[in-house]
């Protein structure tokens, strides 16, 4: 059996936040504010979802840095990925 | 394998990464999920880059069907606390509890596939031609049906691998820490569908 080294999180709570910012998503949509400002809103709220269940469900918050690096490093493939294709779109 | 067997086999394990002191196989997850997550995000990151690129990209949420997918993204969600439920239960040497719980994520598993079967047909045989779009011809059609596909598919690898965890556990093969990795895998599934949720249907 693993041993768990960290006391286990409230998962439940975290199941809340999800479930809150899922129907926060989907409400957004429908209100009448500026398409960039739904845009920044949806982006933050997946962002703070995702990091909800890699931080706590895959209990990378209790992991050594190093593994959270790791998990981070497909980002900096995304980054370059885009600004590597970004051209393609503003063509000068 | 016979128990004596798998004993001297576990004995034989080299040595253990400091990584992840409790299981080697989990830094070997952790790796693998961070290859997957780096097809996951050129596939999105295309997505994006030829959505941009496109004059006449149609607004997803007019075609899409926003409150099936939001269900959808309710069921991974509760999966994901069930898979932890569950890895918290054989943790604790709780045997039938954890069988519940991991019943529960195949349950959601399955249940998912079959919303995911559901809309791709509602959308090839009505949505699609209504719009005059099709799979082989539009790239708003191509990269919904790639993404979407991409992630089913890992679906239905995680219902397969949850299923072969639950049996190996049963037979007492499997403990917490097969357990733990079968949950990154499932957890990294949710979380990759969060994000296609937000970038493919809702924006």
């Amino acid at each position: 059996m693993s041993e768990t080294t960290h006391q286990e999180p409230n998962y439940m709570g975290v199941f809340w936040w999800l479930l809150v910012l899922t129907i926060l998503e989907v409400a957004v949509i429908y209100v009448p504010i500026v398409r960039i400002a739904v845009v920044i809103l949806l982006v933050a709220m997946a962002i703070s979802k995702a990091a909800l269940v890699a931080l706590y469900f895959m209990h990378l918050k209790f992991e050594k840095r190093t593994l959270a690096i790791i998990a981070l490093s497909p980002f900096v493939l995304c980054v370059f990925l885009i600004l590597m294709l970004t051209p393609d779109i503003f063509p000068r | 394998m016979s128990e004596a067997a798998a004993v001297m086999h576990m004995g034989a394990e080299p040595q253990e990464s400091p990584l992840t002191p409790e299981s080697s196989g989990k830094l070997g997850m952790w790796l693998f999920l961070a290859g997957d997550a780096m097809s996951f995000g050129c596939l999105i990151v295309g997505y994006g880059i030829l959505r941009h690129a496109s004059k006449d990209w149609p607004v997803p949420s007019h075609i899409l069907g926003i409150n099936l997918t939001a269900f959808m993204t309710f069921l991974l969600i509760v999966s994901s606390v069930w898979m932890v439920l569950s890895l918290s239960a054989i943790q604790k040497g709780d045997k039938a509890r954890f069988k519940k719980f991991l019943g529960l994520v195949i349950l959601g598993g399955l249940m998912f596939l079959g919303c995911q079967a559901y809309e791709w047909t509602h959308l090839i045989t009505e949505i699609l031609p209504e719009h005059n779009l099709s799979f082989s011809k539009d790239l708003f059609a191509t990269t919904f049906f790639v993404l979407t596909g991409f992630h089913g598919m890992h679906v239905t690898g995680g219902v397969i691998y949850n299923s072969c965890v639950l049996n190996a556990v049963s037979r007492g093969r499997y403990g917490a820490k097969h357990v733990e990795i079968a949950g990154l895998y499932w957890h990294f599934v949710d979380l990759v569908w969060i994000l296609i949720f937000t970038f493919v249907y809702l924006l």
